[in-house]
């Protein structure tokens, strides 16, 4: 198919090999339970019916992309169906990878979307997010990547709250080798974030990342309190803060979108960081976050490891879900059919 | 958000066919089409939501409902009592081991909140049951969780059994039982780390700590906002594991928590308590019956229904509807349905069970004053057993000593009488119009 090729292609012109293994080894369980199935929907049906596309709509939705946002696809496919006069469920495959890139990518085509850092000033980076989906774990190794590239990176260790958040956080600080602002726990978090403006500017650092506490979207007061964070930044340093990120755990269902609207809405955020995508969730909440919030990805969580936070490539991560078939493709397809359960 | 969306539409779909007499298959195929839709935005897996769904469409069309006086309700009821079914009833006992101590082992993915809640089930089991429990720090990998455990401890003057983050924690586990059992802690509390279900070295872990320390109770944590990969998850901890019961978490926010349908579906563990803040006390007894009208996104009508039907004898309600006709409604009946309607509940709450009411505005914040209800009650029994049957009878010196004897005025006897003669004529003229619809537009003389 024409358009696997131009994703492959497109793919391995622009990425190392390292981070293809590292997307594959990542996102092996999500790819063969989606396409597995995919694949297995369209090995039992011959023909495009009704039946195929309620199917369809299942496995679509067993990935977590809402359910609203899988009606319109459908509706999209149903029409394209029409439109290019399709019978054969083989050929629609090819259609329906092409509709989920488009939802990925909306009407640009070109899709990496880097951290808006300062060339010679310093950037600052808050990182949001309802309870444990990772925050303070991304900080970390986000921290050690910008350390890697020479950047001089501060930490400010803005979760009060929780107990043992600061020394999470100092820990993450003596891994990736950068230094940690902190207060003691139960102090205001918007002083201690004062604080780490005032060391980074001292220090001259580059980037100064700045951990907040879990809370979850419906808490009004929580969520004043963010944005009281906020403006402290904005008073501080003009422009600031550069990016709002905000972590969503990739095993969270449809709440996904509530969180990224109401902490938007608090603090105005201008990336994801997707954590825990090397589970067996299937990460189909990207689809239904691009189309209804328009936020990009900017990072995935794929392991444990320092390293294992990587850039979000919408290339690559299609090219994750899509692999086996592609690779299928290149082929032939002769061990289509799937036993049935 | 969108499902807002989608509850109305379910709520409007099932107020249509809830005063149905007759209920056609179409009727039925448009609801469980919503009722789907529901589930699936509460993020209840796909599989679960098919075969609940065509339970409930076989029982729909089936015999049970075409066959009964109200089918509209019927369906309703059918669709209610799959759910309660299928979320089980309220199971919050924790075990107690023959020969102190009882062992619990806190298992689940990364940030479930398994350490938070190992901390809030050492403060109920001390709280509620007077047990002294040991927190034991297992988790090793994370970084300061061992940290966090002992912090939590502190905030609740509890001890916390750890060894660092360089010994195994199977040892830890084991290590610390020894030590409940020398200091005569009665519970012992691992609080293991977060991993993939898919991580066999990790997994592994978690069974070598159970033959070990043999646990009375395994729980599963789980983010109540997990989507449809909860099924995976609770499926692969349950069959290493055996799991004894799951907590669910974080509900307090504002998810929908389809999550606990599905896990319950999959395993048949029951859900046995929800953290429901970030305070250290606020972690309850789980309610299956609140889950399954919060998943559906509606006002508990389901509740409601149910309760009117079980509250409302039947019987009674035919020899009321006798009276009505014949007009010998006394205030013996009056009291009588009264105390029906309070039964019920608290009126406040029936009123925001009814879905549509808390979307008028008018009836949004209405207060009943129930203590006006207590004084109409306690005037008609200041009566006589005569007074009651025949309040014709009335005359200025009965109405004296009633009021006397219930504390309130003459004038508000007599506004009682005025509006308990209004509601016979009332309800004779209805029940010529229209038999059967009895309850409709009652005016109670406290509303």
């Amino acid at each position: 198919m024409s358009f696997f090729k131009k994703l492959k292609s497109k793919f391995i012109k622009e990425e190392t090999e390292e981070v293809s293994t590292k997307y594959k080894k990542g996102m092996k369980k999500t790819r063969n339970t989606f396409s597995g199935r995919i694949n297995d929907l369209i090995a039992r049906y011959r023909k495009v019916d009704e039946d195929f596309f309620e199917e369809l709509e299942e496995v679509l939705i067993t990935a977590d992309v809402g359910v609203m946002t899988v009606m319109d696809l459908i509706d999209e496919l149903k029409m394209e169906v029409k439109r290019s006069n399709i019978k054969e469920t083989a050929e629609v495959k090819a259609v329906i990878s092409e509709k989920m890139v488009e939802l990925y990518y909306g009407e640009d085509e070109e899709g990496l979307e880097y951290l808006n850092i300062q060339e010679d000033d310093l950037s600052v980076l808050l990182v949001v997010g309802v309870n444990g989906v990772g925050k303070t774990t991304s900080i970390g190794k986000l921290a050690h990547q910008l350390k890697q590239q020479g950047k001089n990176v501060v930490l400010a260790a803005g979760d009060t709250f929780r107990a043992g958040a600061i020394e999470q956080l100092e820990e993450w600080g003596k891994r990736a080798d950068v230094e940690v602002i902190k207060q003691s726990e139960g102090s205001d978090p918007a002083a201690v974030i004062y604080d780490g403006i005032q060391a980074a500017k001292s220090r001259k650092a580059d980037v100064l990342i700045c951990d907040t506490a879990g809370r979850l979207q419906n808490k009004v007061n929580l969520m004043k309190e963010l944005s009281k964070v906020k403006r402290v930044i904005e008073r501080e340093i003009p422009g600031a803060p550069h990016e709002v990120l905000i972590a969503l755990d990739a095993t969270t269902g449809q709440n996904a979108l509530s969180q990224a609207k109401t902490f938007s809405e608090a603090t105005n955020v201008t990336g994801i960081i997707l954590t825990k995508l090397d589970g067996t969730a299937k990460g189909g909440i990207v689809l239904a976050i691009r189309q209804e919030l328009d936020i990009p990805v900017k990072y995935v969580g794929l392991g444990e490891q320092i390293e294992d936070l990587q850039p979000f490539d919408p290339h690559a991560f299609v090219y994750g879900l899509f692999a086996d078939m592609m690779d299928e493709k290149d082929e032939s397809d002769e061990d289509e059919i799937v036993e049935d359960e | 958000m969108a499902f807002e969306g989608l509850a109305e539409r379910l709520q409007d779909t099932i107020k249509k066919i809830t005063g149905k007499g007759k209920v056609s298959e179409q009727d039925v195929k448009e609801m469980t089409r919503e009722v789907r839709l529901a589930l699936l935005e509460a993020d209840v897996n796909f599989k679960v939501v098919k075969d609940l769904i065509k339970r409930i469409k076989e029982r729909a069309i089936g015999q049970e409902v075409m066959d009964s006086l109200t089918p509209g309700q019927q369906v309703i009821k059918v669709v209610k009592d799959e759910l309660t079914d299928l979320m089980g009833g309220e199971h919050s006992k924790i075990a107690v081991a023959p020969k102190p101590p009882t062992v619990i082992m806190m298992v689940g993915l990364q940030g479930a909140g398994k350490t938070t809640t190992s901390g809030k089930l050492a403060n109920l089991l001390r709280k509620k049951y007077n047990r002294s429990p040991l927190l034991v720090a297992c988790d090793v990998y994370r970084p300061a969780a061992v940290d966090q455990l002992e912090t939590l401890g502190k905030q609740l003057n509890m001890p916390v059994f750890s060894q660092g983050t360089d010994a195994n924690p199977v040892d830890i586990a084991k290590q610390a039982i020894e030590e409940a059992k020398e200091n005569h802690y009665d519970y012992v509390i691992v609080d293991t780390a977060g991993r993939l279900h898919v991580d066999e070295n990790l997994m592994d872990e978690l069974t070598q700590m159970k033959e070990t320390v043999n646990p009375d109770e395994i729980f599963l944590v789980v983010d109540a906002m997990t989507g449809q990969d909860a099924v995976n998850v609770a499926k692969s901890f349950d069959e290493q594991l055996d799991i004894s019961g799951v907590v669910l978490t974080k509900l307090d926010g504002d998810t929908r928590g389809g999550a606990a349908l599905s896990i319950r579906a999959v395993t048949g563990k029951p859900i046995k308590f929800a953290g429901m803040g970030e305070k250290l006390d606020q972690l309850e007894p789980f309610h299956p019956d609140r889950m399954a009208s919060r998943i559906l996104g509606m006002g508990d009508v389901l509740t409601l229904i149910e309760k009117a039907q079980t509250t409302v004898d039947e019987k009674q309600a035919k020899e009321l509807e006798e009276k009505m006709r014949t007009m010998s409604f006394t205030f013996e009946d009056f009291l009588e349905q009264m105390g029906q309607v309070k039964k019920m509940g608290p009126l406040e709450d029936l009123m925001t069970m009814i879905p549509g009411m808390n979307k008028m505005k008018g009836l949004k914040n209405v207060q009943i004053d129930e203590k006006q209800l207590d004084q109409v009650e306690a005037i008609v029994y200041s009566m006589t057993k005569e007074e009651r049957q025949q309040p014709e009878i009335m005359n200025a010196s009965r109405k004296k000593r009633i009021a006397k004897g219930s504390g309130t005025s003459v004038s508000q006897v007599n506004r009682l009488l005025k509006q308990f003669n209004e509601m016979k004529k009332m309800m004779k003229q209805m029940t010529n119009m229209q038999k059967g619809k009895k309850a409709k537009g009652f005016k109670f003389p406290f509303m």
